[in-house]
């Protein structure tokens, strides 16, 4: 008998209850036409006491950053500062629509304007678009552009991307949705791009390459400069995969190495919280050469600044714009967040950010090393992957990093990247201190121990969470998704 | 001001376990000539400056609070219930991941997919996914969805004209190199012939067919014999519908949609210029495999308790990596959630409420504004919140007038449909009264004899 621990929202629907009364109209009522009228509108019936309850309950079963470490690999899980939060809800940004005449907005306008331009300054690009709503997107838009400049110059039969094997999914799957071919690059011996190979690789065809740098190993390439020589000289362009930006703020801008695009991802580097899965936001960066292929529009001064007047900003499409990728302007609640934190950083503490982010990671990566196998150990950015393995006991990642849970760590990221056999990859970011970074080292030594000692501990574990190992079988199986169905309550 | 929380003599101490000196020797990978640039950025500000320059930022703007708005096109002023803001400031829900970790994230796992349920509750689907970007993102995915399911075979796509701008230019840009054909996607077709001017472009080479209701006029149609004449070319259909509408009106799900999504922001979504909003995707459960985006299904845990977990994610991007559907990852879980306290709070009777308040006063505008000489009905077709009126003078010139009395005008149609040039797109909700909508007839009838 399966136990509930939280009913849903349905099942706690009763009858005749209501949370939210509006007024009555105060216009004189109009007929309805009766043919389209729905007949039943099946949403449950709670006071607003009920669903505070519930969600302050289901809000209990969640680890959270506000809650605890979350060294989760390649999501940069760091801090999201109060303050953000209050700035994206100022009234005045809050209540703007996003099709107001741009001399009522103008607020809004120089804001993203502020933006694109600091964006532009720490990443060595020439343009930026605020517009994309993610990583995922923002590549998609990189990628589009790539394809429109190689179609521009009547260069039409360049049909492969070039993707390392070290790569986020989303480099491949963003490809793939514009038809293109994927090409995978091997890593060598020290983790970086195989020379070789991508020299094999590069000829008239190819468009370009995905380059995550520092890479998902959280290896910076030793020979990034020659990468991109060899993808230039071949007639492609490259694309760099913003995720990792965190450990490059202040050390290095992408633009200056060559890289010709590249998404940030505001949700990851400039600290808007993840929202268990979202909103995030995924602005785009270019060359000059590039410039004229953004997404349109994008922020630009309409009438320029005089002695006694602001600048007037407004929207401005892009000569050869691939077009619009999202409805309005971006994530713009996200875009004040990023540029309070930006603002409250400056130039120094941004670099800060990136040098406690490689700090805390190499730190961690010492105090590990000598417990875990690190495959690729040299001097890490931001990020380290181990092998979740004990030598001589027979437990997995999975294992350990549901063991994890009991010491009260959100578990790193597992099985990912695909080459390194059980990989946990440890991102602990700068806003953990010392003591945060020896008590979870300390717990991973100590399950170490325990996969020696009592190895079911861990393939049972996690004991102390809320809920135990979830059957993922049954779920794909039975395929529940829905709870109001009738036929969902017939068994 | 940083968040660091690491001391000088932590940070030394660190140093020393790494075995490197100082901080700078950590990144000997970087080129030496790039490495460390100067970057020209305005000096740090404390919170409290912060604070300070942002807000100027704010007040720099005029809201749909100091001005009396009548402006939709596809994002709408509508009442937040307090409640919501309260759930979504919650750290355990706001600063929490993607729920890889089910067993540290029911939280987030159940409020997903009651949102889901939700959705198909609304709509009359049989599943949702747990969100995309927005309303065009999510039109764009209900393509490639179709795409897939006829796996490539099918190269047309149907689109009606009446299906919002902007969608139509993010499906253009997605398609461009698919080798898709997009029919319909034409401005300057007629526009008061309604759905039926459709079904002369579908065939059998169409993957999908895709209609907005109410439409971008804010006209009601009922799409049930389209959707039949489609289903005849053995076609999918996409709804893109307004979820308030939904309250009141016949479900897409009733007329025999295959997909229905939309933009969820009047869901208890603040306007925010714009964003971040919420694109819902719900469709029929055999399409489910081919369909885009998270999924939450419901399971039990080791100890029997009911438990939630992400399922069928083999369909997704960093398992089938180029051969998936669509490489979405991050979506809009947090505006999600929004939405699903929104329709909890409201529930059966609040968002049927609201609906009706739409409608009575966007018709109760409509019969006033039609009553002053030189403005008329453009469409004699039903509509909910929202109208398209003839006007007697260019648009850009009405709304400046106004402006001028504090009021923000409708979307002015000429920018993107040539024959309806001088046409205004008003909207009215629940959150315009009625000395609000006098007012708006007052300065109309000044503009029209101006």
């Amino acid at each position: 008998m399966t136990e509930v621990i939280e009913k849903t929202i349905f099942e706690l629907s009763s009858p005749g209850r209501t949370g939210v009364t509006f007024p009555d109209p105060d216009v004189p009522r109009a007929e309805l036409p009766e043919s389209l009228l729905r007949a039943d509108l099946p949403l449950p019936e709670l006071a607003e006491v009920d669903v505070v309850r519930h969600y302050m309950r289901l809000s209990k079963f969640n680890y959270s950053v506000d809650g605890g470490f979350y060294p989760l690999g390649s999501c940069t899980m760091k801090y999201n500062p109060k303050i953000n939060e209050d700035m994206a809800r100022l009234p005045g940004f809050a209540f703007t629509h996003p099709l107001q005449p741009v001399e009522t907005v103008q607020g809004n306008l120089a804001l993203m304007y502020t933006l694109q331009e600091w964006l532009k300054e720490i990443s060595g690009f020439a343009a930026v678009t605020l517009q994309p709503a993610a990583g995922a997107h923002g590549e998609l838009t990189g990628v589009l552009i790539m394809r429109a400049w190689h179609k521009s110059r009547g260069d039409v039969k360049r049909v492969k991307m070039l993707i390392p094997d070290s790569a986020h999914g989303t480099n491949p799957a963003s490809s793939g949705m514009t038809g293109l071919n994927i090409v995978q690059i091997p890593s060598d011996g020290r983790g970086n791009v195989d020379l070789a190979a991508l020299k094999a690789a590069c000829d008239d065809t190819v468009v370009g390459l995905m380059l995550t740098n520092p890479n998902t190993l959280g290896l910076f390439d030793e020979h990034v400069e020659e990468v991109i020589k060899i993808v230039h000289d071949c007639g492609g362009l490259v694309y760099g995969d913003g995720a990792n930006l965190n450990a490059l703020l202040g050390i290095v801008r992408p633009g200056d190495l060559g890289i010709d695009v590249m998404h940030f991802n505001l949700h990851k580097t400039f600290s808007t919280p993840h929202g268990g899965g979202g909103p995030g936001s995924g602005p785009v960066g270019v060359a000059a050469h590039l410039a004229e292929f953004l997404p349109s529009p994008i922020v630009g001064i309409l009438e320029e600044a005089d002695d006694e007047q602001p600048p007037l900003f407004g929207f401005i499409e892009p000569k050869r714009t691939i077009g619009r990728v999202k409805a309005f302007h971006g994530h713009f609640g996200m875009l004040v967040r990023t540029f309070t934190y930006i603002a409250m950083h400056g130039p120094e503490g941004l670099r800060q950010v990136a040098e406690y982010a490689v700090l805390n990671a190499n730190y961690l990566l010492a105090r590990l090393r000598g417990t875990y196998r690190v495959p690729y150990d040299r001097i890490c950015m931001h990020e380290f992957v181990a092998e979740g393995r004990v030598e001589g006991a027979d437990v997995h990642a999975l294992d350990i990093a549901k063991r994890l849970m009991d010491y009260d760590f959100h578990p790193p990221t597992n099985y990912f990247p695909l080459i390194i056999h059980e990989a946990l990859m440890i991102e602990p970011t700068e806003t953990e201190n010392k003591d945060t970074l020896d008590a979870f080292a300390e717990a991973l030594i100590k399950i170490a121990e325990e996969a020696k000692t009592t190895p079911d501990l861990l393939h049972a574990a996690p004991h102390k969470t809320p809920f135990g190992r979830v059957d993922e079988v049954k779920a794909a199986r039975e395929l529940v998704l829905c709870c109001w169905l009738p036929e969902n309550y017939n068994k | 001001m940083t968040y660091i929380p690491i001391s000088s003599s932590e940070r030394e101490a660190m140093l020393t376990a790494i075995g490197v000196e100082k901080i700078e020797n950590l990144f000997k990978d970087i080129p030496a000539r790039y490495r460390f640039p100067d970057l020209n950025l305005p000096p740090a500000m404390t919170e409290m400056e912060a604070a300070v320059e942002v807000g100027e930022l704010a007040s720099g703007n005029e809201t749909v609070r100091d001005l009396v708005s009548f402006l939709g096109a596809g994002a709408y002023n509508h009442y937040v219930p307090s409640v919501i803001d309260h759930i979504l400031r919650r750290g355990e829900f706001y600063t929490a991941y993607t729920p890889y970790q089910p067993e540290v994230s029911q939280g987030t796992l159940q409020a997903t997919f009651e949102y889901q349920s939700l959705v198909t509750a609304l709509t009359g689907m049989e599943v949702s996914n747990a969100s995309h970007y927005d309303g065009a993102t999510a039109v764009a995915e209900a393509v490639n969805m179709a795409y897939a399911q006829f796996r490539g075979k099918r190269t047309k796509v149907v689109i009606s004209p009446t299906v919002h701008p902007q969608y139509r230019a993010v499906l253009r840009t997605y398609t461009q190199g698919m080798g898709l054909e997009l029919a319909g996607d034409d401005p300057g077709a007629d526009l008061a012939a309604g759905p039926a001017s459709l079904r002369s472009l579908m065939d059998a080479n169409t993957a999908l067919v895709i209609v907005q209701y109410p439409d971008f006029f804010g006209r009601l149609y009922d799409y049930t014999s389209l959707i039949a004449d489609a289903h005849a070319q053995g076609a999918l259909v996409c709804v893109a519908a307004n979820p308030t509408a939904l309250g009141l009106f016949k479900s897409p799900g009733e007329m025999g949609a295959d997909i229905v999504v939309g933009e969820g922001q009047p869901l208890g979504i603040p306007l925010s210029y714009g964003g971040p909003y919420l694109g819902f995707f719900a469709t029929r459960k055999q399409y489910v495999h081919k369909m885009a985006g998270r999924l939450v299904g419901e399971t039990v845990d080791n100890r029997g308790q009911r438990a939630y977990v992400l399922t069928l994610t083999a369909r997704e991007q960093h398992i089938k990596r180029e051969r998936a559907t669509s490489n979405i990852c991050s979506n809009q879980g947090l505006m999600a959630l929004a939405a699903a306290v929104y329709l909890s709070v409201l529930g059966r009777t609040g968002l049927r409420q609201v609906a009706e308040l739409c409608y009575h006063k966007a018709h109760y505008a409509a019969a006033q504004i039609t009553s002053i000489p030189g403005f008329q009905y453009c469409f004699d077709t039903p509509f909910f919140h929202e109208f398209a009126i003839c006007c007697p003078r260019p648009v850009d010139e009405i709304n400046a007038h106004l402006l001028e009395h504090g009021i923000l005008g409708g979307y002015d149609l000429g920018q993107d449909y040539p024959a309806l040039k001088d046409h205004m797109l008003i909207a009215v909700t629940e959150m315009n009264t009625k000395d609000e909508i006098d007012a708006l007839v007052e300065v109309l009838s000044e503009a029209s004899h101006d």
